[in-house]
């Protein structure tokens, strides 16, 4: 079976076989992504040797790890960040890339979201956001909609949503974006975009979880979802013309923000140069 | 990173910058001196008295030898970014203390499923919460051993003075390289803040261990199994292409997760606590004074050791033949030692900065004819000499009454 796959599937190259077939619930949102991301990787050449994936507990998490073949790190619940700063400090040249749930990177994670933001430590973050903690069974998450019915807001959510990716921009990231598993192509874009800008990256990617979300809210099948997505997705630009109440429920979609400024590891690696000079270590890149 | 084949020249910076000599300095100092000698060249932490002046000697020290410092944004990061550093090869450390420790403790268990070579420095304050923040103590002894959830092995070093601070911090590297295991350094906030004479050694002096790599691409595919029949798989780094899978998940011997087969969680998790067991003789290492002949013994860690010294050796004066033993190595716990001590003597004593702690572990090693008894002091501050003779004498005084019926 797991063979099959593998020679059906162009980006199958990028898979580790052995871990075949994924986990995912047909139809999950998760397949879109991880494909997403494999043709990202594919067009911008990169070597997935030149890469490391970083996820942490969820569904989403295990996107890229174990699925993506390359060097991956599969931490604790809210940790990836984290983990995926000493990673990026220890091998500043290569590509450093967190894929997680919305649930592991804005809930328990959230904090370590800001700080790698603020710091713009070069990291690009895959953010799978399903509305939903789908891994322990459908529970209400820091991103689902208000109103909406979960396994422990059985009657309703009387809480509000967090806007990842506007967050994520104002706490300093060089690069931040928003599609839905709908876009696929934009999301494409997006991703690599993220990993050819210097500094913290951010791409939410809206994706659906018919299993746990859809199915207590309406939309039983991947296709409903997907239709939500598009019905109510607005582009930025548009987005910048309407009331807020025009925007109630919607999802707003494009580039958030794309900047340049000054990047963590390369910082701190000037510093150490200057400070190792000072103190009569050689130049470690004179020979 | 003293990088392997980097050594000549960072010797020849650590002599530049630290020679060799007498140095005047706190505990704290000593475990961040000794870090750099050990080859540690990553340090993420997060400030909590009385642990930061690791930290703020790490910020200060590490860039001259192209060492990376991070500030992290908690406790829980610290750790995490530590772990991630270690596997692109970086010799890593983070310290902490009480409520820090507590906060590490979930990511301690990943490093030790996952192998993961570090160090995690716990200078103990009073607690419980946040306690008397400033105030040295000894209650995290059980919290280093079952701080994490779970079956696993663990190893935890206690340092007695300022100097043993500094080669306790070496040790405490070496053995998380050669075994690939985090290592606690049960420090505690009296001697971190004491300040003492230390030598400084010649970096030639100190004897550095590197973790195992793997010695080709077949040895690579088994990040996690037996490859060399000592338990201690070699460590497929990060970045080299071998595209390695880390979990923290239960795992094959190859990386990838199997959490159904219960042989295969069984096989894992009997494999760590196998390494340990095998290698015990050269992770345990423990101080003896005047055990030869002794009646009472003391048993006693830490900063508590040395006013047991100055009681024991005062005792000795008044002709009460006591001895005294310090664990070094408090996890795996010496006890096998000091079954064969009891053997011999009438009473132990267990001096603590606790409410009774290390004494449970003594107590299970020790024929319940012999009495084990704590001596505890809280409060954040420390055992006196006297405090601890007086518990002495009164065991004499007992003893000779038990010989006398
Ligand atoms: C410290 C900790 N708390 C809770 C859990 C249980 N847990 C596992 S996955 C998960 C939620 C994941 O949600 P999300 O990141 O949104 O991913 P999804 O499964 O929806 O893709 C939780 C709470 C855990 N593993 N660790
Ligand atoms: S529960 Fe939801 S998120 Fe998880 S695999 Fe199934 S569809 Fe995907």
């Amino acid at each position: 079976m797991a063979k099959e796959i593998y020679t059906k599937y162009k980006m199958a190259k990028y898979l580790r076989k052995e871990a075949l077939p994924t986990a995912l619930c047909p139809g999950c949102g998760g397949g879109t992504v991880l494909n997403a991301f494999a043709n990202a990787i594919d067009q911008l050449k990169i070597d997935p040797r030149d890469l490391v994936v970083v996820s942490g507990i969820g569904c989403s998490a295990w996107i890229a790890s174990p699925y993506f073949l390359a060097d991956t790190l599969h931490t604790t619940h809210g940790r990836a960040i984290a983990y995926a700063t000493g990673v990026k400090v220890g091998l500043p040249d290569k590509k450093v890339v967190v894929i997680s749930g919305d649930g592991d990177l804005a809930g328990i994670g959230g904090n370590h979201l800001l700080h790698a933001a603020r710091r713009n430590i070069d990291i690009t973050v895959i953010l799978v956001n399903n509305f939903i903690y789908g891994m322990t069974g459908g529970q209400v998450a820091p991103t689902t909609p208000f109103g909406a019915v979960t396994t422990t807001t059985p009657y309703r959510n009387v809480e509000h949503p967090l806007k990842i990716a506007e967050t994520v921009a104002s706490a300093g990231a060089s690069y931040v974006a928003r599609w839905t598993t709908f876009h696929v192509y934009q999301l494409i874009e997006s991703i690599k975009k993220a990993l050819t800008v210097k500094g913290f990256s951010l791409v939410e990617a809206i994706s659906q979880c018919p299993v746990q979300f859809g199915r207590r809210n309406r939309m039983k099948t991947p296709a409903e979802m997907l239709r939500w997505f598009q019905k109510n997705s607005v582009p930025i630009s548009k987005a910048k013309t309407l009331s807020p109440e025009e925007l109630e429920g919607k999802i707003i979609v494009g580039e958030l923000v794309n900047r340049e400024k000054p990047e963590f590891t390369e910082e701190l690696n000037f510093l150490i140069e200057e400070v190792a000079k000072q103190y009569g270590l050689g130049d470690k890149n004179a020979d | 990173m003293i990088f392997r084949g980097d050594e000549p020249e960072q010797i020849g910076l650590l002599k530049k910058l630290y020679p060799k000599g007498n140095y005047f300095m706190q505990g704290d100092e000593a475990i961040a001196y000794g870090a750099l000698f050990a080859g540690c060249r990553f340090y993420a932490g997060y400030p909590i008295t009385p642990a930061s002046e690791i930290a703020e000697t790490m910020a200060r020290e590490l860039p001259k030898v192209r060492g990376y410092y991070i500030q992290m944004e908690d406790e829980i990061a610290s750790i995490a970014a530590v772990i991630g550093a270690s596997w692109t090869g970086f010799k890593s450390m983070t310290a902490t203390s009480g409520p820090g420790f507590s906060l590490m403790q979930e990511n301690l268990g990943y490093a030790v499923f996952t192998e993961t070579p570090l160090v995690l420095v716990d200078v103990q304050r009073s607690g419980p919460s946040t306690g008397q923040a400033t105030k040295g103590a000894q209650g995290d002894f059980f919290q280093a051993r079952w701080g994490t959830h779970g079956d696993h092995p663990i190893i935890a070093i206690s340092p007695t003075s300022v100097e043993d601070s500094f080669w306790e911090t070496i040790r405490a590297f070496n053995l998380s390289e050669k075994f690939r295991i985090p290592v606690v350094l049960l420090a505690d906030g009296i001697i971190g803040h004491t300040r003492e004479q230390i030598r400084i050694p010649d970096p030639e002096e100190v004897e550095i261990v590197y973790r195992k790599l793997p010695a080709n691409e077949e040895e690579s595919k088994y990040p996690f199994g037996d490859v060399h029949g000592d338990l201690v798989p070699p460590m497929p780094l990060f970045g080299n292409g071998y595209f390695t899978h880390v979990t923290g998940s239960t795992h094959k011997e190859s990386g990838l997760r199997d959490v159904y087969t219960p042989e295969v969680h069984d096989r894992l998790v009997r494999r760590l606590h196998k390494k340990l067991e095998v290698h015990e003789s050269e992770i345990q290492k423990w101080e003896e004074y005047y055990t030869e002949d002794a009646d009472i013994l003391l048993v006693s860690w830490g900063v508590s050791a040395r006013p047991s010294l100055g009681a024991v050796i005062e005792a000795r004066k008044r002709g009460i033949k006591v001895g005294l033993f310090v664990p070094k190595t408090v996890h795996p716990f010496p006890g096998r030692r000091i079954r064969e001590l009891s053997k011999n003597v009438q009473t132990i004593l267990v001096p603590e900065m606790n409410l009774g702690q290390m004494v449970l572990e003594v107590q299970r090693f020790v024929r319940e004819e012999v009495p084990v008894i704590g001596v505890n002091k809280i409060g954040g501050v420390p055992l006196t000499m006297e405090e601890i003779l007086k518990e002495i004498e009164s065991s004499a005084e007992r003893s000779r009454h038990r010989s006398a019926d």
